[in-house]
């Protein structure tokens, strides 16, 4: 298999405008003739959905929650990048592109940044004239604040809730069109397989959740749009509803799957409390602005944290990186909050965590400042754990959060099945090896609005319009093996629940593929996971009917799915023999703990091929060169 | 802490529910309310029992999946908070708990405590939006806005979509789920070329899904998780009068044009 990136010749910043003029076209009246599915109504699908709707195709967008609003882009919190310079602080286009590419430490591909960076202006227009109520100064213009990896004040926000305020944006776009009949609905639907047609992806097989039906929908090309795999943790602060069923069956179908050991353990979550607990909680990175992180100087410290003396403080990142100070990147807040946990230095009664601390800020700017700025995370964190952040510093500690790698795509978004289009989390396209805080929500909108409507033209225009069929051969036989799997989950009978092997696998999934990651310990986990594969097979209960209203068995079909890609993540670690961004192997560290990449041996895409469960997959490399952000050292000391 | 829950468990839309008994033991105060039902499921799917269906997701209190009527307030005695953010630190050993599903002629129960809202979602579709296409706008600075119409914009975009001011309301009212779309839209300049027309068909819509009317009685705001203020129910309403005034709809001047 070759992996052709697509990405045009020419320089960097002529690069989309040239592709965009290169691409064919759909003329207007022809559009009608094409059907498109997009599965996932999260920033990237909606706003996708909605603009094909807007554009003339027929589309058919499908969620699994109970309405296209909920999708769990909803629950970001702290904003949006864009390269406006609304604040005269020297921002531009090349300098998110810059901050982007070297936050992901090199392990992205340089023109797919670009082209978001240069789209990142057109999101806010477009979220501003859907109104979206972002912050405003007192003259009426749009605010910005600050975020980890940057420099520069390019963040857009809306109160704490900007992810939620940018989905109701894309979700009323959606709902204009489904008013308007170009794009119907399906909500509670759930995609369980893909269909190819003589090699192209022409539809999915779905499960309508209330009733348990499966059945078929063709189109001439289909849209992933279905979010990361962080659950494969089991805890991660994505919603519980998040899996890799569509991904993986497409995988399975025949996409590559790029870099699947990238996985962002966002630094500021809330710790865990108890054996009960079912997920993890996100405090937005921009409390980050304005909170101090400390540990005791000590271990062994259990004093309140207000009668610690600043002298016995450690306030680590402040101390290791004086220039960036609170605000480094993600991958290396985490880890030194997790070293810090790990050198017995944790607070909280676990000692399993670190503080964020509002002290100093509150002195300076008053409460009131404060309460305007993060009120409603203050009032969420006090309600999950019981204690007051203006009164006593929050504890925090990270948690899975985003996964950047996902299926790879070419510059058009397209896989390796031709048809098969995946945007935003779900691809891996933009964010390397580490995510910059408020880029998830800018990529899923520039995926959505701006680059797959070009995009998708120029494969629809090549395949034409011809008829879509339902009832070709090839959907039966996907239906009917559906079919079997759901009947097969509900006959192991067994005795273990499925949450019961989810949290092993969560376990073992964190202890080889987390934080920190060795040869040793991902040897193990390899070892592991097939063997829990097995008991889920031969052990789980999945109480209920198939033709039923049944979330055990929704639960049951995700996780075996989670079983597959979690073997895949593994390789993948123990492959990639350097530290990159997230992934870092603590074989590969600079004297002074930080990522050492080693771009002799590993500046390439790793992409698998599935072969089998239980088989190794094949890899093929795509390989990245860094002609415009040439090849550093990341440092934010 | 042991607590005895009445669960309503009804199997499908068109058969007859009921409440049910169980005991949920050894729950620890920090557990989520949503928790506590998890470990009542594991028990119950351990059994060989079909575990008590219930919707939720994000378990942060942004999605607006979850809602359950407890002790019969919808998302219980916490203010200000969904469901999933309710923690059991605000119940003691040996409390009853009653657990009953949203109840509204226009949220039909799909099983057990799942309700049916997509009424919701084809209120907004009617006009809950600004008709912006993607790419045809101008720069995001251009339109000045005042910062406390954002604020008071964003205090009424904040709805999740719960439906809990539905099940709240003794007449099963949407009026503050729509009055929040109305004023989230009308408060802002972006929003008035289809002021009128949004308010007019949103509240016939809501008419037709089959919800009650608004008859002042505030329980919608008293139990709304993002605090969702009555005032903009009066602002819907002010905006529904001077539209009704209005002798043709705006679209069909413009469609006339």
């Amino acid at each position: 298999m070759e992996l052709d990136s697509k990405v045009p010749s020419g320089p960097i910043q002529e690069k989309w405008d040239k592709r965009k003029f290169e691409l064919k076209l759909v003329n207007p009246a022809n559009k009608r003739k094409y059907t498109v599915i997009v599965v996932g109504s999260g920033l990237a699908g909606a706003s996708a959905a909605a603009s094909l709707g807007e554009l003339g195709y027929i589309v058919k967008c499908f969620c699994y929650q109970d309405s296209a609003r909920r999708a769990h882009s909803i629950a970001a919190q702290g904003g949006i990048n864009a390269a406006k310079n609304y604040q005269n602080d020297g921002d531009s286009i090349w300098r998110l592109f810059y901050d982007t590419v070297k936050g992901g430490d090199y392990r992205s591909r340089e023109a797919n940044v670009y082209r978001l960076a240069q789209v990142s202006n057109n999101i806010i227009d477009q979220c501003v004239a859907q109104g979206v109520p972002f912050a405003r100064e007192y003259g009426g213009l749009l605010a910005n604040r600050s975020f980890g990896g940057a420099q520069v004040s390019r963040t857009f926000y809306a109160r704490g809730q900007t992810g939620q305020q940018l989905l109701v944006g894309a979700y009323h776009a959606l709902a204009k069109e489904v008013g308007n009949g170009t794009v119907q609905m399906f909500p509670r639907t759930e995609m369980l397989d893909l269909v190819l047609v003589d090699g192209q992806a022409r539809g999915i097989v779905v499960r309508d959740m209330v009733t348990g039906k499966v059945s078929s929908h063709a189109a001439h090309a289909v849209v992933l749009a279905t979010g990361g795999y962080s659950n494969v943790y089991f805890f991660s602060t994505n919603a519980k509803g998040c899996n890799t069923t569509a991904i993986w069956r497409a995988h399975r179908r025949g996409a590559v799957f790029a870099n699947p050991c990238f996985t962002q353990i966002h630094p500021t979550c809330i710790p865990r409390a108890g054996e009960y607990q079912s997920k993890l909680t996100l405090m937005s990175e921009s409390l980050r602005n304005d909170g101090r992180i400390w540990v005791p100087k000590e271990q062994g410290e259990n004093r309140p944290a207000a009668q610690i003396p600043d002298a016995e403080r450690d306030y680590y990142l402040e101390r290791l990186y004086p220039s960036f100070g609170n605000l480094t990147p993600r991958d290396i807040a985490s880890r030194r909050a997790k070293e810090a946990v790990d050198d017995g230095r944790g607070v909280g009664l676990l000692k399993n965590g670190v503080y964020l601390d509002f002290r100093d800020a509150i002195q300076r700017l008053g409460k009131s400042v404060i309460e305007e700025r993060y009120g409603n995370l203050f009032e969420m964190y006090e309600r999950i754990t019981g204690e007051n952040p203006y009164a006593v510093p929050m504890r925090i500690y990270p948690a899975p959060h985003y996964t950047m790698g996902g299926l790879w795509v070419d510059y058009d978004l397209q896989s390796t099945i031709p048809g098969l289009f995946v945007i935003g989390e779900a691809n891996f396209s933009d964010h390397g090896a580490n995510r910059l805080g408020a880029s998830a929500l800018m990529q899923g909108l520039a995926d959505g609005y701006f680059v797959l409507p070009y995009t998708i033209s120029d494969y629809l225009a090549r395949v034409g319009p011809t008829k879509t069929d339902p009832t070709h051969a090839a959907f039966g036989a996907v239906e009917r093996e559906v079919g079997e799997r759901v009947k097969k989950l509900l006959a192991v009978n067994g005795k273990l629940t499925v949450d019961t092997i989810h949290r092993d696998l969560g376990q073992v999934m964190w202890d080889a593929c987390g934080m920190a990651r060795s040869r040793g310990a991902l040897e193990k986990g390899l070892e592991a996971i097939p063997e829990i594969r097995e008991r889920f097979w031969r052990e789980v209960r999945v109480p209920g009917r198939g033709e039923d209203f049944n979330q055990s068995l929704e639960k049951a079909g995700r996780l075996a799915d989670f079983l597959e890609l979690g073997e895949l993540m593994c390789r993948d670690a123990l492959h990639r023999e350097e530290s990159s961004g997230g992934h870092f192997r603590e074989e590969f560290q600079t004297p002074e703990g930080e990522a050492k990449r080693d771009d002799e041996r590993f500046a390439f895409v790793s992409a698998w091929e599935f072969t089998g469960v239980g088989s190794a997959p094949k890899l093929h490399q795509e390989p990245l060169s860094f002609e415009n952000v040439p090849l550093s050292q990341r440092s934010y000391k | 802490m042991n607590l005895v829950l009445h669960v309503w468990r009804q199997a499908s839309p068109t058969v007859k529910g009921g409440f049910v008994r169980y005991e949920a033991k050894d729950i620890s105060d920090h557990a989520s309310f949503l928790e506590m039902l998890d470990i009542v499921n594991e028990q119950l799917t351990e059994n060989g029992e079909e575990p008590i269906a219930f919707e939720h997701d994000c378990r942060e209190g942004i999605c607006g999946s979850c809602g359950l009527v407890i002790n019969g307030v919808p998302h219980g005695p916490q203010h200000g908070a969904a469901t999933c953010q309710l923690h059991m630190r605000h119940y003691k050993d040996g409390d009853q708990i009653w657990i009953e599903p949203w109840r509204a002629k226009a949220f039909p129960v799909v099983k057990d405590l799942v309700v049916d809202r997509g009424a919701l979602d084809r209120i907004i579709q009617v006009g809950g939006y600004i008709s912006a296409r993607t790419g045809a706008v101008p720069d995001a600075n251009a339109t000045l806005i005042r910062k406390e119409h954002a604020e008071l914009a964003m205090d009424a975009a904040s709805c999740i979509g719960c439906g809990a001011c539905v099940a709240a309301c003794p007449n099963a009212s949407a009026m503050l789920f729509v009055a929040a779309k109305v004023s989230h839209l009308g408060l802002l300049p972006q929003g008035q070329p289809e002021r009128r027309d949004r308010v007019l068909n949103l509240v016939a819509q809501m008419d037709s899904e089959g919800f009650g009317s608004c008859t002042n009685h505030a329980e919608c705001e008293a139990s709304c998780p993002k605090q969702i203020s009555i005032d903009f129910i009066a602002r819907l309403n002010r905006d529904l009068f001077v539209a009704s005034l209005a002798q043709t709809p705006e679209r069909m001047v413009a469609g006339a044009g």
